[in-house]
Formats: structure tokens, sequence, C-alpha cells
């Protein structure tokens, strides 16, 4: 299958290999939450909704008494599929996404600042196409920064892979579902650090590097983004309050 | 980088399951014209003052690929709606469309009308994917016009007339591709049009002029839609069709849901499908399934009767075993047999031939209506029109099909180019090359720019290189064949102080200068072997690599990739080791020589003692090799001696195999079989090895039938059972074992490449070798197998890196499926053109031999000629007369003719007549006819 087009170097669906997906954020899509947002990237659609800080519910479950407890619920909505599949709730893959969403938020969150308390994030995603767990990241950084909760930095999220001997950012579902690597890498974006990085394939040290390179590139990308929407978000609240 | 602002987002509907795609609409997409400054000037493909620029559509392509081909047509717009049903549509099309978007010395441009902002469109309600696709680009050219404005005249060219109608109403300049290129007025041109076969072109039938005598011949073939439904529920059966080399009337379908293959029987049941066309078909009801009397020759009118031709080395050459009638042997069932209702995918080709020898019709110079005969015998005559006849009867000329009529008997095709004289050696050189898909052009520019600069010299780097030995104080050398400038492989043999011998094999290092992913890389991997003709190579790698740099000459000092094992005495390898090398060859042996100096008793300089020390332990590990059950299969491999001036054949006759030869051979089947250990141990996925595939008992059938006739049992349980009953079969006859042999070898497949990740570990096996696992690793300059196989091994040792392309599995698949086919090619194109020197040299030189029969036939026998590795029909009966007074016993593989106390058994010698006659003015053939 050519994913690439050898003689016009585009993709399948009119992108260019270093192209990501049209994105859309927008905070505030579920009232009766701290923060919630809504994200898109391409035909992937994600919603995040944030509790918290709040106090904890459970105590057996804290540690560290120091620190807020960051909690992750993942759902994919059972139509969100091509093939409308029921699939049972906390099967291994969402166990799995819910703990890589709140590890890479943790990292961000200053949950030192609010000991005693617990942040409920739930993400539920809308419509797959490829790039979910990326999607999640940043539809939480969206909701997490809307509940105004401290953080460190914007934490975003994007993939890349590899076909057609092309490195390709933010692979759609096809794309993903050709068998190439899939590299998806999460970073604190001003700082520059990566907080998550995932591939389920084996490459070659060198194509690595330019495909996380191009992830991470992706990554800003969206920081960027994430950002506008913070500050025009911010300057309708303004407006608002007059 | 990302996410232009001016995206414009749309969504496809698919149909069953809902699926939504994106579709991402830009502004940033050049038009490739020079004569445009608002685009992207690296993109200009397109002349700026072309007379047009043309925009094509998918039927243009399709039907005048080879129209395009011709540097007269340039300046064409590709736009990837075509681009799109193109590849859907003919996958071979649209590779020769890339080659020419890409060739830069054309001037074809892609534009991605459906991606851009402005030219693409929705498909409206009721309207087919075919209008809708027209009307794409139908709306592309109209941009295309507003776009350049007057600096360019935009042209359509279609042959569809509704589609040509609608650009007119439209306000666009259109025309069918006849009209223009008669507008160009080169005449020759005009040959590579395609006439339209429906519409207002009547076209008049070669074998009959006559309107009212064109009848229905064949069957129409079914709709796309009732046989896929009709394969859904089993009353047909889809399989690729293979048209049988040696009878090309009889076809068969491999079906997977039969399990077996289908017989297809003449013409009107094979219904105008091809050799390599995807079929659909239908089982005939069981009581036709018996099959009549074997012919040598088939059928009336195509005249075909088997030619003489070289004998087959394998299976895959010979004639499919189509005689197994007997419904009397009750071992045969009879086979399924049936005929094709409709052609899922066409494999239609441009072949070479020439056309059938006719009168010049009255007033010369119109259109002329000519059959082509194809050289490829599976392939039915075409019909062809041509304004030039009187230049094309006696050349060789290449013809493309275009299409075949229910009511026409041949299909019609368009003429392509001339070769050259028929029988003329160069011509005929050419397309055996042609025929077997060979790369015969210079290696590009960028091909021997990735080349070492030359002279190449050892350099203090390679010396420093920890992973490279240094071995030039070791004693090494080579044998080979004389005259051999590509030496690949080398040997040493040193006598340890434990008694042992310390033995290594010293391949050239290849990979050293070729690497992954460069241009020259590509090419050898595309060419994936040299194929030799006689007198003549055609390298898979550019002459200084494998004559020079590579070659593993006598005292130069030489990369090499080496094994080398500690062997005991009696030849059991104790240690085995791999490394990367340098050496300096003290001597480079033909075979002849090294054989003289083995059997000189006198001569005991260290260079003699290591090659009889080597010698000796060959014989054991062949011995061993022997017990384990491996075949000592033969076969004829004929030899020319070439007058070096005029490079005609002076003198032909059978290769000498010495033990010197066997020598060699024996310790680089070891090396291969010590490096596939390695490899599979280290990358059990994707390791390039080779197997041979143990033979069914259908195809030792003929073997078995042949040899129980003259009283020989053979058993055929296994290799080893079948290697120690061809060690018996021992009669007075000298050569009775040889002959054996020979038609055992026959009867099985080739080895064959395959990745190990596509098989299980039982299916690795090399039938003939008894070996457990096999790869190719001791040529690397001649195949590119071996380089696939020493940068696996590199890795392996962790000398270098695998490159990604073992990490796509897929993609490693394709490489071996092409490496087979090449071979496969390869093999064929040496042995026609044995076949063609052969021709030329009994052309002059008629002679009278020993035969041997290896097959009875209802009306004749067919003869090996050990002497020249040829085998052909003798014909008891004159043609037509079918079977005559002579009668076959099948049981006994027998013709006798009752009363006159004359009859033939097989493998019995007969004294043959070889000659060359003309049936037909320039269309020489061999002849066999019985003394
Ligand atoms: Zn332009």
């Amino acid at each position: 299958m050519e994913h690439v087009n050898p003689l016009t170097g585009f993709r399948v669906d009119g992108r260019r290999p270093n192209e990501m997906r049209q994105l859309r954020g927008e905070v505030g899509v579920v009232s009766r939450a701290d923060g919630s947002a809504l994200f898109e990237m391409g035909n992937t659609r994600v919603i995040a909704a944030v509790y918290g800080p709040r106090e904890i519910q459970n105590r057996s479950q804290q540690v560290n008494l120091k620190e807020a407890l960051v909690r992750c619920e993942y759902r994919m909505a059972e139509f969100s599929t091509g093939d409308r599949r029921r699939k049972p709730k906390g099967d291994r893959r969402s166990t799995e996404i819910s703990l890589v969403i709140r590890q890479t938020m943790e990292a961000s969150i200053l949950t030192h600042l609010m000991p005693h308390s617990q942040i409920d994030i739930f993400v539920q995603v809308l419509q797959a196409d490829g790039g979910t767990r990326s999607a999640c990241i940043n539809a939480a950084t969206l909701a997490l920064a809307d509940a105004g909760i401290p953080m460190k930095d914007i934490v975003t999220s994007c993939s890349a892979g590899y076909l057609c001997s092309t490195p390709l950012l933010d692979l759609n579902y096809i794309e993903d579902s050709a068998g190439g690597p899939d590299v998806t890498v999460g970073i604190l974006a001003k700082m520059d650090k990566v907080t998550l990085l995932q591939m389920d394939a084996k490459l070659p040290m060198d194509t690595f590097e330019t495909v996380m390179e191009l992830a991470t590139e992706g990554c800003k990308a969206i920081a960027t983004y994430i950002r506008e929407v913070l500050l025009e978000n911010t300057k309708q609240l303004e407006c608002q309050r007059g | 980088m990302l996410q232009s602002k001016s995206f414009v987002k749309k969504t496809k509907q698919g149909r069953v399951v809902k699926v939504v795609r994106e579709h991402y609409l830009r502004d940033d997409i050049p038009c490739g014209a020079a004569s445009c400054s608002s685009c992207d000037a690296a993109a200009r493909r397109l002349n700026a003052d072309a007379a047009a620029i043309l925009v094509i559509d998918t039927n243009v392509v399709l039907h005048q690929i080879d129209l395009l081909e011709n540097p007269a047509i340039e300046d064409v717009v590709v736009l990837s709606v075509v681009l799109d049903e193109v590849k859907n549509k003919n996958l071979s099309v649209y590779n020769r469309l890339k080659a020419l978007c890409t060739n830069t010395a054309r001037r074809f441009f892609v534009f991605t009308n459906e991606h851009h902002r402005d030219t693409y469109i929705k498909e409206m309600a009721g309207e087919s994917p075919n209008d809708r696709n027209d009307r794409a680009i139908r709306v592309a050219a109209r941009w295309y016009q507003s776009h350049l404005g007057a600096s360019a005249r935009v042209l359509l060219v279609t042959n569809d007339r509704d589609n040509k109608r609608k650009a007119t109403e439209e306000g666009l300049n259109a025309e069918t591709v006849e009209s223009y290129v008669r507008s160009l007025a080169q005449p020759g041109l005009l040959d590579l049009v395609v006439v339209p076969t429906s519409g207002d072109v009547t076209m008049e039938d070669v074998e009959d002029l006559r309107p009212s005598k064109r009848k229905v011949i064949y069957i129409e073939h079914k709709p796309m839609s009732e046989i896929t439904s009709g394969l859904r529920c089993g009353i047909y059966h889809q399989g690729k069709l293979r048209v049988n080399r040696y009878n090309p009337f009889e076809a068969y379908v491999g079906s997977e849901s039969i399990g077996d293959e289908i017989i297809i029987r003449g013409r009107s049941n094979m219904n105008r499908a091809f050799d390599g066309d995807i079929v659909s078909v239908e089982l005939l009801p069981q009581d036709q399934w018996h099959e009549t009397k074997s012919f040598i020759a088939d059928d009336d009118e195509d005249d075909n009767e088997g030619d003489v031709r070289l004998a087959p080395d394998s299976a895959d050459d010979a004639p499919r075993n189509t005689n197994s009638t007997q419904s009397t042997v009750a071992s045969v069932s009879s086979r399924p047999v049936g005929r094709v209702v409709g052609i899922i995918k066409r494999n239609w080709n441009s072949y070479c031939g020439s056309l059938e020898p006719m009168p010049m019709p009255a007033g010369s110079g119109g259109v002329a209506h000519a059959l082509f005969v194809s050289k490829d015998r599976r392939i039915p005559k075409i019909r062809i029109q041509t304004r030039q006849l009187g230049n094309l009867l006696n050349k060789r000329i290449v013809v493309a099909v275009d299409s075949w009529d229910v009511m026409s008997r041949y299909p019609s095709g368009h003429y392509v180019r001339t070769i050259g004289d028929i029988g003329d050696k160069e011509t005929e050189t050419e397309v055996v090359l042609i025929e077997n898909d060979i790369n015969t052009r210079p290696f590009s520019t960028q091909v021997l720019a990735c080349l070492p600069s030359l002279p190449w010299t050892l350099s203090p780097e390679d010396l420093a290189n920890p992973n490279r030995q240094d071995l030039r104080q070791v004693r090494v050398f080579s044998v080979d064949p004389p005259g051999c400038r590509d030496i690949d492989d080398a040997l040493h043999c040193t006598p340890l102080p434990n008694g042992n011998f310390e033995v290594g094999v010293h391949i050239a290092d290849v990979t050293n200068f070729v690497h992954p992913g460069t241009p020259l890389d590509e090419e050898a991997s595309q060419r994936a072997t040299s194929v030799y003709l006689v007198g003549q190579r055609i390298d898979m790698l550019p002459k200084p690599l494998t004559e020079d740099v590579c070659s593993l000459r006598a005292d130069t000092a030489r990369l090499a990739f080496s094994v080398i094992w500690e062997m005991t005495p009696d030849a059991h390898i104790i240690a085995t080791r791999y490394t990367k090398s340098v050496i300096q060859s003290c001597a480079a042996m033909s075979y002849v020589e090294a054989q003289a100096r083995m059997d000189d008793s006198r001569m005991v300089d260290p260079l003699t003692v290591d090659l009889r020390n080597l010698n000796s332990l060959a014989k054991i590990m062949r011995h061993r090799r022997c017990e384990r059950g491996a075949l000592t299969l033969a076969s004829a491999e004929v030899k020319f001696e070439i007058d070096s001036e005029t490079h005609d054949p002076l003198d032909i006759g059978i290769y000498q195999i010495r033990e010197a030869n066997q020598m060699i051979e024996e310790f680089m089947l070891a090396a291969n079989i010590s490096v596939a250990e390695k490899i599979l141990q280290h990358y059990p996925l994707c390791s390039l090895l080779r197997r041979h595939p143990s033979p069914t008992k259908e195809m030792l059938e003929p073997l078995l039938r042949t040899a129980s006739s003259v009283g020989l049992n053979l058993d055929a349980s296994s290799s080893k059972a079948l290697a120690e009953s061809l060690d018996n079969a021992k009669r007075d006859d000298p050569y009775f074992n040889k002959l054996i042999r020979i038609l055992a070898t026959r009867c099985m497949t080739q080895a064959v490449y395959f990745c190990s990740g596509d098989m299980s570990l039982s299916e690795y096996y090399h039938y003939g070798l008894a070996s457990a696992l096999y790869t190719h690793f001791t040529s690397p300059i001649r195949r590119y197998a071996d380089v696939i196989v020493h940068r696996l091994l590199a890795a392996a040792l962790d000398i270098a890196k695998l490159p990604p392309i073992f990490q796509d599995g897929p993609q490693l698949t394709g490489i071996a499926d092409n490496l087979n086919y090449r071979h496969r090619n390869a093999q064929m194109a040496s042995r026609a053109s044995v076949e063609l020197h052969t021709l030329i040299y009994f052309r002059t030189r008629p002679v009278d031999t020993e035969a041997r029969i290896v097959k009875i036939k209802a009306n004749g026998f067919i003869v090996f000629v050990p002497k020249f590795g040829i085998e052909g029909p003798i014909y008891l009966t004159s043609k037509g007369d079918k079977g005559g007074d002579w009668v076959v016993d099948e049981v006994n593989q027998k013709v006798t003719k009752p009363g006159a106390n004359i009859s033939y058994a097989v493998l019995q010698s007969v004294m043959i007549h070889m000659e060359v006659v003309e049936p037909q003015p320039h269309r020489p053939k061999l002849q066999l006819t019985l003394i």
C-alpha cells in the first residue's frame, strides 16, 4: 500500500508527511465539571472532564498525604469506532491508557501544592481515528488548565510513524493499522522534557531518532495551539466579566 | 510546518460500514508549468513554449501507454484521479506511467487534483463514479486553462466521445488520441495508436474479411457481479491461468477452493484468457474430464508442432505431464477439467515475435491487417494494423495486446517497435532478453556515482578496522572456470599442529562497497542476478566492481568475508568462525589447472598439497552428504566454443565436470550451510534462506513409469531412498545411469528463496542437498541474494547495523519473490541463448548422431541428444495423420507397427539426422529425422 504517493509526496488524505491533522480545542464543554475540554485531531475526538482538587474520598488509596492524588479514568464510547463492538469496561487496553494518561499528567501537576486532596480526570473517546492516546493527553491538559489546577508546564502529546521509508506525523487510523512503527511522545512543552515515550515495534536507532524528533515537533506545535486556545478563552472570560 | 490555515476539511462517506475519512484540500499544489509564475518553481516540468499542455484521461493511459512512452508525446499532465484509476485497473501500466513521471528526461507532471481546493469535486446524486472522474478531469483541465491563461493551450485528450462532447460544450479544447497524433504529422507514430474496437471504427477480421461471415467464436464473459456471487457460492473457482509452455491449447488454473489444478483444454474453453490472467473457471461435467491421446502437435491450424529445444533441467522447464490418461491405471485419478467464464484481472503485456508471412496487399501504402506470432508459444496470434507492412514482414517486432472480441478468433493489438531482422544473432538475443524481462540498460550515472574511486587500493583504515582480520599471510587461492574475471570465492587449507586443518572460504566483500539504500543497491536489488548468455554477460553490478574491486584476483590485496572452520582429517567441523578479512590470493587457477596439479604426483609444492588436502576433505564431505540422502542429479550443460572475432559458435559440447569442480562446490555448500545456521540463529524471522521442496508423487510419476517400463524399480519414498535407488540403477549400457539421473532431475522443481518468517521450520528443508538449512552466501558479485545474506551475517556478528528493510516482513517477501522471478528469467534466457546458438551452429553443419528416446507419443516420440543437450520430436507418421498404423503401448512405453515388426521403446538408442530447415522463408528451425 502506498501511504505516501511516490510521485507527489502526498499522503492518502492529502497531507504532506510532516503535516498534522486539523486541530480543534474547546474548553468548558461540561458545565458540571470543575474543568473540561474537547479536543480534536482530525476525526479523532476526545472529551476530558476534571473534578478537583477535592477532598479524598477513599482514604485508604492515599499513600502520600503530602501530595495530591491524581486519578484517571479512560473510556472509549461504544460508537467511537467503525465496528460498534461492546467492549468490557476496564479491559487491559483501557487500564493501560488510563495509567499512561495519569502518569503523564502527574509529571506536570504541582501535586505538592494540594496535599490531602485528589484530582479526578475522566477522558472519553467520542470518535477514534488514530492517535487517541495523544488526543486524550491534550484534552486532559486543556481540562486541567480550565479547572485552574496548578501545573509546571503544558503537557502535549503527538504520535509519528514510519511508512514507505518516510517518517509520518500524526498517523490516522488507516496509517496506524498499516503495521508500521508508531511512536507516541509526550513533552513538557516549555521545558522541552519528554514525559512519555511509547513504541510498539522495532526500529533502527537513527530512524527512531528522526521519527521521535518529528513527533516532538508535533507536540510543540500542539502546545502553541493549546496556548492560543487558553489565551482566547481567558480573553473571553475577561470580556464577560467586563 | 503543519496545519496550513488554508485547509478546508471534507469527508468522504463509505458504504457498508460508515468509514469516515478525512480529505484535506489545499492551495499549495503547484501546476508544474514553466510559464506559471505563481506556483512553486521547483516543481516545474512542463515546457513554457509547449504547443499544448495535454491533460489525458484514464483510458488513454491504459490503452495508449506505448504511445505515451514515445518521446514525441511531451508536456503531459497526469491527474491524481487518473493515476489512482490506472493503479486500480492495471498495475503494470501504472508502473510504466510512474516511470514516465519520474523520468527527468520526460515532461510528465503529476497534478494532485483530488486535493486541490479548486479542482476537487464531490460526486453528484445519481452520478456514476466513472462520470464523476470524467468530470473531475474536465474540471482540472479547465482549471489549468484559466490558471495558465493565454500563456498556454490546454488540450484534453480522450477517446470517450461523450466526455469529448461535454468538454467542447464547456469550452475546452478536446481531441481524440488519433486526431492529436495526426496533428503531430509523424506517420510512424500512428502505428502506436490503439484503434478502438467498438464505436464507429469498424475493424475487419484478418482471417475473414467478409462481414457476413463474422460470427461469435467465444462465449461472452460473465459480468463481474455474477462472477463474485458465483465464486461465493462455489460454482466458479478463481485462480491464475498458466498456459502449458509446450502445448498452448492446454492451461491450468491453480484453485484454492478445489485444492487442485483445474485443466482447461482448447482455445474455446480458455475463452480468450492469457497466460498469467486471474480467471474464474466453471468445472465441466465429470464425464467430460477424460483426456484425449496426447499428440506432439496438438492442434491443426496453428502449425506449431513441438520444436526442437534444449533438454529441460528441472520440472519447471519440462513439458507438463499431460498423458497420465489411462483409466486402466487406477493410481492416476482424473483431474478436474473446466472452462473460463470470466477474467478477473488481465495480464496483457507486450510481446516479441514476428508477422506471419503474407503477400503484400494490393495498393500498398494503406493500412494492412496482419497476424503477429509471438515467440512465446503460450501467447495466441495477435491481429495488428500497420501502415508499414513491407518494413515489418521479416523483422522481429514488439506488439502489445489491446482487446479480444468474442467475434474474433485472435486478440487485436498494435505495433510497438522493431527490434531487427529475424534470425540475426543480435536481434534474436535482444528478443531473448526482452522476453525474459532482463534489464540491459547501461548503469545510470547515479548508480556509477556510488562506486569507489578507481583504482581502488587497500586503505590503512581497512587494515585498522578491528572487525577486519588481516589474512594476507595465509596461502589463499581460487579455482574457477577458465577465463573467469569475476572471482567471488577463494579458499585456503592450512594443516594445524594437532593434525586438524584450518579451512577457509573467502568471499568477495561486496557489501563493503554496496551500501543499503543507495542507487547502486536499488539497481542490484532490481536486477537480482547477473545473466549469462552464450558469449555475453549482463552484470548485476557495474564492471569496475565485478571485475576489479571485488574480484579476488591473484597477487592483489582484496577485502573478503570469510568463513573459517577447524576440520578434523575426516572432515568433521569442530569450530566455525566468521570474519571480515583482507586476503591476497596467491593463485587464480582454472579447474583444469587445479585438476592437473592434483593429478601430477611429481608436484609437491605447498599449493598443490593444499589442493590435495582440500580434495580429500571434499570427497569425505561429499560422501557423507550423499549418505544423508543428497541427490546426485545430472543435467546436460551445453558449452559452446565461440569464435572470438565473429562470435559465432565454433563447437558445441557438454560441459565436463571434474573433481576440482566438485571440490569447490563442496566447500561452497558447506559455507552456505554454516552461514544459514548463523543468520537464522540471530534472525529467526527475517533471514533469507533457500529451500527445495520435496517432489510430490505426481511429479515423480513420469520417472517411475519410464523406469518401470524398462524393468527398473525406483523407490521415491524419501530423498535417501531415491538417491540409493538411483545409485543402483545400473545396466550394461554405460549411459543408462546418467540418463535416469537426467530424467529424475527434470521431475524436480527448482529451489527457491524465501524469508524465514514466512515458513515453518520443517519447510526450510532443501531436498536436493538433504540439508535442513541452506542459503546463498558465496556469489555476492553476481547474485543479490548473497548480498542480503552478507548483510545479515555482518549484523549477526555485530559488525554492521541491520538495514531497516529487514524489519519489514512484506517487503522482504517481495524481495525474495523478485529474486526467484529474476533467477528463473535468467535461467530461461541462458537456455534460450543456447538454443539460439545451437540453431546457428547447425545451420551450416547437418549431422548424424545418437539419440535416446525419452517419451513415447501417439504419432512418434521425443528424443534426447546427449551430445548436444537438446531434445525434440521425431514423427513416425506424416503431419495430420494422427497415429496412423502405429500402436502405442502406454504401460511399456513402446510404440509398434503391427505386421512390420518395428518397435521403439523408451530409453532406446536411435540414430538420427539433425538439420536446419526453413519451412517458411526466414523461419529456420532445427529438424530431427530418424535414419
Ligand atoms: Zn501555476
